[in-house]
């Protein structure tokens, strides 16, 4: 047993919810009944996994510590309050979700040695986690070798699919390419100027901008930048925006950067409601750190805002900040870290078994209409289905959802003509 | 690439570029001097001096939460006071610090890269524990955001200014208190000769306390300040540290002209660089040149003249 869930026991909440349920019994008598019913640990489980007649043991494993903590912290949040509430609802075949979190600590290899220890010694009957490219690339061999299932909550590169492995967050074109056309069109933009940190994502990320706005657009890329990461100083590429005067200054920078960067742009007069910015790296944890005086007026383009309007998310906010805090908000990668749980609990029931080789096949199709984001199905390659939205940001940190696609955009990780 | 623009607008351009220069040299100074004065003048390795300017962020940020709630009639001013807070905190957290566990490794200088190294994973971790793994937001007054608008196309950030002269300040002062004062020169005599220095009744550990803590102190301003440039988040720290060694390091460690003369020369090179070539390169090449340089000349730019 991990820290953590001793932790977990002796939180208030958690006291008082047990203390809750102690004091209604009909609340306890529901997932009695439904125990009852449930079919036999032997039918349901033919590989050895930790699944036992009341149970059934999942993983977490996000950086609760280091550089990556400040990103992942929400997806932790968000996965912990899907597994509460599947719990509430009856839990995944008549089984209660234990979890196991582990610390993968912002290190690539720690990430992959504890993901093994989950498969391996704790018999894990899925993970929930990785953040990062880096660390999903380093646990990815470790779950094809074990034959674990991973849901990875992160908007991402694409250029990769598994049968092991369930991306919740979007690949690259499902980001990029309807925000591109969106703000073409809505805004006549024709020149663009890229600035992004140094690492794949990014790069990867412009490099299908590129392609688009070029071949499809007919526009032109007047710039392409990237900083290292981490890098605080950016008034030479501020610079330079205002030398070229693009239509649309298009970014992918990351982490404590983002808040130089806008900082920066702020300080040097670039007014965002005039200069039109699209950002696919802001989210509204982001905004926290950045300041929503600084970056007012900048468009992103997510799947996910807090501030949609619908009832999924309606009933999931304030969820969220009952068990989390008032204070604490939610980005696009929090909202899809909470569909890992769901969706895998969709596909228990769909697969009518814990086995990882039933639950890879029988992936494709599920659907999840609670979603926050409005409704999502699994594609065959294993991405989401699901809306491109862009928002813009406002004073408060928030954004304000100004357009989304008419229907789901179809997942395509390896998209031809764009590599 | 300068076909399409006008003489103006190139003008404007390069005003601004040099601007940008400037800023980050004011940058670099300012989080070099803390440095400089504690490894510099101490030979401490000091890790932690990220974390260091970490807290006087946090500092800040309780400070502005603080004025917002209860004083916001006063919130236009609360930089100042921030400022003054940050640098008692930090210099109070390094006093303590020098006193738990540099003092007893004054004679294993590299011991010290180790210790402080641990001490700043550790600070980290207690800044996570603390104020949450999530950055934070520091909330400016309007005065200090936007820029000034000199001429049409030539617009100078606020912040950066602001920085300038603050730096410009600490600078003076930082050389006033080592180069005139009596108390700078018995830190000067217990760093050449520690056991000399106490034969002739200057009380070594107050002056070795006092002098990591003004060290810190000066870390605290300068991570209160880059709350106007940077993030805040408990290893914001991190961004810093790389670039603060290689100034002093560049600058020869003992010598304050030299780290100034090093934080000149760097920035400049970047900031030129980084107009011509992508922001990754200007960096690399930025790296190399110091490289090359630390080579010919491993004492860095400036360096005591001292008899071996």
């Amino acid at each position: 047993m991990s820290d953590e869930e001793t932790k977990g026991l002796l939180s208030p909440l958690r006291r008082k919810l047990l203390m809750g349920i102690a004091a209604v019994p009909a609340i306890t008598m529901l997932p009695r009944a439904s125990f009852a019913q449930s079919p036999a640990t032997s039918a349901i489980n033919t590989t050895g996994l930790a699944v036992t007649d009341t149970e059934v043991t999942v993983g977490i494993l996000h950086s609760a510590t280091g550089t990556m903590a400040i990103s992942e912290t929400g997806s932790i949040e968000a996965e912990k309050l899907a597994i509460e509430q599947i719990n509430a609802a009856g839990g995944v075949l008549g089984r209660k979700i234990k979890f196991i979190q582990e610390d993968g600590a912002s290190d690539w290899p720690t990430f992959a040695e504890k993901a093994k220890k989950l498969l391996v010694n704790d018999k894990v009957a899925a993970i929930m986690g990785c953040w990062t490219s880096a660390s999903r690339k380093a646990v990815l061999p470790v779950v094809e070798q074990y034959n674990g299932m991973l849901y990875y909550p992160t908007f991402y590169e694409g250029l990769e699919q598994s049968k092991n492995v369930i991306y919740t967050g979007q690949e690259a074109t499902q980001q990029i390419l309807a925000g591109l056309n969106w703000i073409a069109k809505e805004k006549g933009a024709k020149s663009f100027f890229f600035v992004g940190s140094d690492y794949i994502w990014p790069r990867t990320s412009n490099k299908i901008a590129r392609k688009h706005v070029e071949n499809v657009l007919k526009g032109k890329v007047v710039g392409e930048e990237y900083y290292p990461l981490g890098n605080t100083q950016f008034n030479s590429v501020i610079n330079k925006i205002k030398l070229t005067k693009p239509d649309v200054i298009f970014t992918d920078v990351v982490g404590g950067s983002n808040v130089a960067f806008y900082k920066q742009l702020k300080a040097a007069g670039i007014d965002l409601s005039k200069q039109a910015l699209l950002t696919i790296s802001v989210t509204e944890d982001e905004i926290d750190g950045i300041g929503g005086e600084n970056i007012a007026g900048a468009y992103a383009c997510m799947k996910y805002f807090q501030s949609l309007d619908n009832a999924n998310n309606k009933a999931f906010v304030p969820a969220f900040k009952k068990m989390w805090g008032e204070k604490t908000v939610i980005g696009d990668v929090t909202q899809a870290a909470y569909l890992g749980p769901w969706l895998w609990k969709l596909t228990v029931e769909k697969a009518g078994s814990f086995d990882v080789d039933k639950i890879a096949a029988a992936s494709p199709g599920v659907e999840f209409k609670g979603a926050p984001e409005g409704y999502v199905r699994i594609h065959e390659n294993h991405h989401l289905w699901s809306k491109t939205r862009v928002g813009r940001a406002k004073l408060d940190g928030q954004f304000e959802l100004i357009y989304e696609t008419a229907d789901l955009v179809e997942p395509n990780p390896f998209p031809k003509g764009y590599q | 690439m300068f076909g399409d623009y006008s003489l103006g607008d190139l003008g404007s351009i390069f005003v601004m570029q040099g601007f940008a220069g400037l800023i980050l040299f004011s940058v670099y100074v300012l989080m070099a001097l803390g440095l400089a004065i504690i490894f510099g003048q101490m030979g401490v390795i000091n890790m932690a001096h990220g974390e260091f300017m970490i807290l006087g962020a946090y500092v800040t940020w309780m400070t502005s939460n603080f004025f917002q709630t209860y004083l916001p009639s006063l919130f236009s001013g609360y930089f100042f006071l921030a400022m003054i807070l940050a640098f008692v905190a930090s210099g109070a957290l390094g006093m303590l610090v020098e006193w738990v566990l540099i003092r007893h490794l004054y004679k294993r200088p590299l011991d010290t890269l180790l210790a402080t190294w641990g001490l700043s994973l550790i600070l980290q971790q207690a800044f996570r524990s603390v104020f949450g793994a999530r950055e934070v937001g520091v909330d400016l007054p309007q005065w200090m955001l936007g820029s000034l608008h000199v001429s049409e196309s030539i617009e100078v950030p606020i912040n950066g200014v602001f920085v300038m002269c603050l730096t410009v300040l600490i600078t003076v002062g930082v050389a006033y208190v080592m180069y005139k004062s009596r108390w700078g020169r018995q830190v000067r005599a217990v760093v050449q000769n520690r056991i000399m220095a106490g034969a002739v009744g200057i009380n070594t550990e107050k002056v070795d306390r006092y002098t990591y803590g003004l060290g810190c102190g000066i870390a605290g301003i300068a991570g209160s300040a880059f709350t106007m440039i940077g993030s805040t988040g408990p290893t914001s720290g991190q961004l810093y540290i790389v670039d603060t060694f290689l100034v002093v390091v560049f600058g020869g460690a003992a010598s304050l002209l030299g780290t100034i003369a090093s934080a000149f020369s760097i920035s400049q090179t970047q900031s030129t660089l980084e107009f011509f070539m992508s922001g990754s390169m200007a960096k690399v090449l930025t790296l190399l040149a110091v490289v090359g340089i630390l080579m010919l000349r491993p004492q860095g730019l400036f360096a005591l003249k001292v008899r071996k």
